[in-house]
């Protein structure tokens, strides 16, 4: 078997896994210019190759909008599946069951999340089912020119100058509320805390949710909006300055901390996630804590940003089922097909 | 010639002389709730184990508990156990439905009944047998709390005394039916054993209707369809089973976790070699089952009309995107919500093209519990050689209701993944291959799955336009060419579909086509016409769709075909027109859709009228 490496521009340096980031890369983005979806693209292509992942391993799926066409843009290397509006989650879950060793990468929208994938969003959640869940939120329909999303805030207005009229869903509180068991904001323009937040989400074990703020240059930019870039920049609350150190790099401390002035998580792979607190009080491994804080953001109409909660010991909905070691998908008619003996017995039980 | 007996009160009751013995249906009329399943079941079993072919119907409301709930008991020498229209032998126990239940009757049958109802007054022309059920289950059941619960269970020794059952068979029934529960099993004994000392000592048998033991369940077993099919699905080797609680189908989910459960468990590991979910909703069922598909799961959801409606998108989806995916419909009575309990054959056109745009979904048509099993094992092979969704279409009545049938044989084929390229194959073809491209002119294109190693192994799913590489297009011909080959896949898919099971004679003129549990009525039908007209049919029974050459040869061969359908439309007939309609003029039909099991008399009275027979 050859490798990519060797079939493909030589890349300037390779990763851990011996892969250049070519093999992370996808074809030419359709989006538009400056849509902070491209931005997030180029998170994870790094993000993938820095943490020195086996693309092949990786699975990308999505729904329907501009951020569902999004995966055909990084991971060239990895099986996609485009799939129907709103029920991604659904189709991860089949995907991971049938090979839990697969990392399974879905990337959505706020429409596709948040109105009509809503359900399938939150039991998706209550499984725990793993993934790495991207929401890339900018409130707004775009590939229909721009309605209002579920997530556009009360107030904030349209291209056209009409005010939404109904509060918004955050998707961060639902997850809080109902099992993700990591839950994160971030902007599409922040490289720095965004490529973190995502390498923290790599290596976690069970649903990381991460809502990401991605404004839409095209329909929802403007004054009155409350997902434009100079609206983020201007009301982003960072809870903590997030540190991550991959389970394959020396953990060594870089300057000294007061005592209660960090959180360190251990993830499931033996990464380390470093959140030096912003926020004296927030503690992101209470859910009640956290709730009580995004309803605090939005009241104040503050965009909080960072790790909102994290817990590392609840088992994935592969562990809930007690899966064979060897993937669903590979097992061979010897495991499938209980001996004709079983069958036997059936039918003298039923005789 | 009539014989003479005497009643009870001493009166001279007029009795056939001419008994009839191992040929007429039992109706038990209860409250839902009241524990007459398991005194039916018993009852079911004792006959079963007398060797007399038999079959038993729930008709039963969607209800928990304190509605009206017949169950019809049809035991038959000759092997017909279809639902029989007329009822022999009433046990009216529901106050409710008795008078109305009495009424139905022809003159001549026999009612067993709760002694208070005091339905002797209605009519003069039956055989009546009041038993006073509560103070004998009160001799028997000192604690008042379980008596309605064992109450039913008299009736079973009633019925023994009058009818000839075999006392041991009853008591064995019951020990089989509370296997776990030996206290329960010698209290309903008792009641059982003090209905039939009482009746023996009580009642003067005036009916014809008798029971004796015969030969006719020789290496058989008595099964429910959706119990055989859940079989099926795992000796057709299913891994991912995803599904949404509805009935009549969350039976054939609830049978496949318990198969699984003991078998597909590793002994040293306690590790499950099988996913169950129960979803969500339908749209997350179909969902799992497509993603699990893709990723090379052998994956099925089981569900009916309602659930078939909301997949209507999904379905749409694997069908374009080529993902296989196994989905058995327990067709009920609908539209809308229905007749939730009522069977039906209503969803064969939905079905067949279920979703937007032009969609084509094979299916497989068991008639039996054999073919519930067969074609729930080969449903997966199908799917993975053709990938693409595949439906089993199984209705309530074969379903939920309990079926004699010939123990099923171990299946004795590989099972099929269809064309899947390893690691090997795709270095092989040095990275070059395409998603979508017919390699073979059989329009069925090879797939990767996604964990394949190989760094040009990957595609990208999707349903929207796609070119043969699986790169996303708009282009006018990738679009025609992609539809086009998905058509000639189709076209093809009857290869792997089984064929139809057809008798034919040199006399007849007059054919029948069926698909499904209209089986039983159609071969009691054709016996009906032969013996009581002298007239012969032939009979094309249909087991999948797109239909075979066969039947098409079959329907012009014949004037008349009669197409039987279990739905107002005549959906069986319209694939039927679809698929040959340079001979749609032979087709006729026969539709029945009032939510019973379909009776032969139905479709013997339709065609003596149509032919003027």
């Amino acid at each position: 078997m050859s490798t990519a490496t060797a079939t493909r521009v030589k890349a300037p340096v390779s990763n851990r896994i011996g892969l250049g980031l070519e093999p992370y890369r996808g074809l030419k983005t359709t989006l538009c210019a400056g849509c902070g979806h491209n931005s997030i693209s180029e998170r994870i292509v790094e993000c993938f190759f820095e943490m020195g992942i086996d693309p092949t391993q990786v699975i990308k799926l999505s729904g329907i909008g501009c951020s569902s066409k999004s995966p055909a843009y990084f991971l060239s290397m990895s099986h996609g599946f485009n799939s129907v509006h709103g029920r991604m989650p659904a189709v991860a879950t089949g995907a991971v069951l049938a090979n839990k060793q697969l990392m399974a990468l879905g990337v959505s929208g706020d429409g596709d999340t948040a109105s009509i994938g809503l359900g399938q969003f939150v039991h998706m959640m209550r499984r725990n089912v793993p993934i790495v869940y991207i929401i890339e939120d900018n409130g707004c329909y775009g590939l229909t020119k721009g309605q209002f999303s579920a997530t556009a805030n009360l107030g904030s207005t349209a291209k056209s100058g009409i005010a939404n009229e109904l509060p918004p869903i955050d998707t961060c509180g639902l997850a809080v509320q109902l099992g993700a068991t990591f839950v994160a904001r971030s902007f599409s323009g922040d490289k720095k805390q965004l490529q973190s937040i995502l390498k923290a989400a790599l290596a976690h074990r069970g649903t990381a949710v991460l809502d990401v703020v991605s404004p839409c240059v095209t329909f929802n930019d403007h004054v009155g909006s409350t997902k434009s870039y100079k609206y983020v920049r201007e009301n982003k609350v960072p809870l903590q300055s997030i540190g991550f150190v991959p389970h394959f790099e020396e953990i060594h401390l870089q300057g000294e901390f007061a005592p209660g002035t960090v959180y360190e998580v251990e993830m499931h792979d033996g990464s380390m996630l470093r959140l030096e607190k912003l926020e004296e009080d927030y503690n992101p491994t209470s859910r009640l804590k956290a709730l009580d804080r995004i309803e605090l953001a939005m009241e104040e109409g503050q965009i909080l940003t960072g790790v909102l909660y994290v817990s590392t010991d609840q088992p994935s909905f592969t562990e809930i089922l007690n899966l064979d070691d060897v993937p669903l998908a590979q097992l061979g008619q010897d495991q499938l097909r209980p001996p004709k003996s079983a069958l036997d017995t059936v039918m003298e039980e039923l005789a | 010639m009539q014989a003479v007996n005497a009643s009870p009160s001493g009166e001279p009751v007029t009795v056939p002389e001419l008994e009839v013995v191992n040929d007429f249906s039992i109706h038990v009329a209860t409250v839902n709730g009241s524990g007459s399943q398991s005194s039916n079941l018993v009852l079911l079993r004792a006959l079963f184990e007398m060797g007399i072919p038999v079959s038993g119907k729930n008709l039963f409301p969607s209800n928990i508990a304190g509605l009206p709930t017949w169950y019809t008991i049809r035991a038959n020498k000759f092997g017909f156990t279809g639902r029989k229209k007329e009822v022999d032998f009433l046990v009216a126990m529901n106050s409710q439905t008795a008078h109305e239940d009495v009424q139905a009757l022809e003159p001549g049958r026999a009612v067993v009944y709760d002694e208070p109802l005091g339905l002797d007054a209605l009519r003069d022309d039956l055989c009546f047998y009041p038993v006073p059920f509560d103070p004998i289950t009160a001799a028997v059941c000192p604690q008042p709390k379980l008596r309605k619960l064992v109450r039913n269970m008299v009736y079973d020794g009633v019925l023994a005394a009058l009818l000839d059952i075999e006392m041991e068979e009853i008591r064995k029934g019951i020990e089989r039916q509370f296997a776990t529960k030996p206290k329960a099993a010698e209290l309903n004994w008792n009641a059982a054993q003090a209905g039939f000392d009482w009746a023996r000592e009580n009642l003067v048998k005036r009916d014809p209707y008798r029971l004796t033991r015969m030969d006719g369940n020789q290496g058989k077993i008595i099964v429910e369809g959706n119990a055989a099919a859940a079989l099926g699905a795992v000796f057709g080797g299913v891994s991912v089973i995803t599904w949404y609680p509805i009935t009549p189908s969350s039976s054939l989910a609830e049978a496949a976790q318990g198969y699984l459960n003991r078998f597909r468990v590793d002994e040293s590991t306690g590790k499950a070699t099988f996913a169950v979910v129960q979803a969500e909703d339908e749209l997350a069922s179909i969902g799992m089952a497509i993603g699990a598909g893709w990723a090379g799961a052998r994956a099925m959801t089981t569900t009916a009309g309602p659930g078939i409606s909301l997949m209507s998108e999904f379905v749409g989806l694997a069908h374009f995107a080529e993902i296989p995916v196994v989905l058995i419909d327990v067709q009920r009575m609908g539209p809308s919500t229905g007749l939730p309990t009522r069977t039906s054959q209503g969803d064969f056109l939905s079905a067949a093209t279920l979703s937007h745009g032009d969609t084509f979904h094979p299916m497989l048509i068991p008639a039996t519990p054999e073919e519930c099993f067969e074609f729930s094992a080969k449903a997966f092979d199908v799917a993975e050689r053709l990938q693409a969704p595949v439906f089993l279409m199984l209705d309530l009545d074969l379903g939920m209701n309990y079926w004699t049938a010939n123990k099923f044989d171990y299946p004795d084929w590989d099972i099929d993944r269809g064309k899947v390229l390893s690691e090997q194959d795709v270095e092989r073809l040095q990275g070059d291959w395409g998603r979508y491209r017919d390699v073979d002119g059989d329009g069925i294109a090879y797939r990767t799955v996604p964990g394949n190693r190989h760094p040009q192994a990957a595609y990208f799913a999707r349903g929207t336009g796609h070119d043969e590489d699986a790169n996303y297009s708009e282009r006018e011909e990738d679009w025609i060419r992609n539809m086009d080959r998905i058509q000639k896949k189709m076209a093809g898919a009857r290869k792997w579909l089984p064929e139809p099971v057809i008798e034919d004679g040199p006399k007849a003129r007059v054919a029948l086509v069926a698909a499904g549990t209209s089986h039983e009525a159609v071969r009691e039908a054709r016996s009906q016409l032969r013996l009581e007209y002298g007239f012969e049919t032939a009979y094309c029974r249909v087991r999948g769709w797109p239909f075979s050459h066969a039947t098409e040869a079959f329907i012009a061969d014949h004037d008349h075909v009669y197409v039987v359908d279990q739905n107002r439309d005549g959906q069986l007939r319209t694939l039927l027109r679809r698929q040959f309609p340079a001979i749609h003029d032979h087709l006729r039909s026969v539709c029945y859709y009032g939510g019973m099991p379909l009776d032969a008399r139905t479709i013997t009275d339709a065609i003596v009228e149509r032919e003027g027979l």
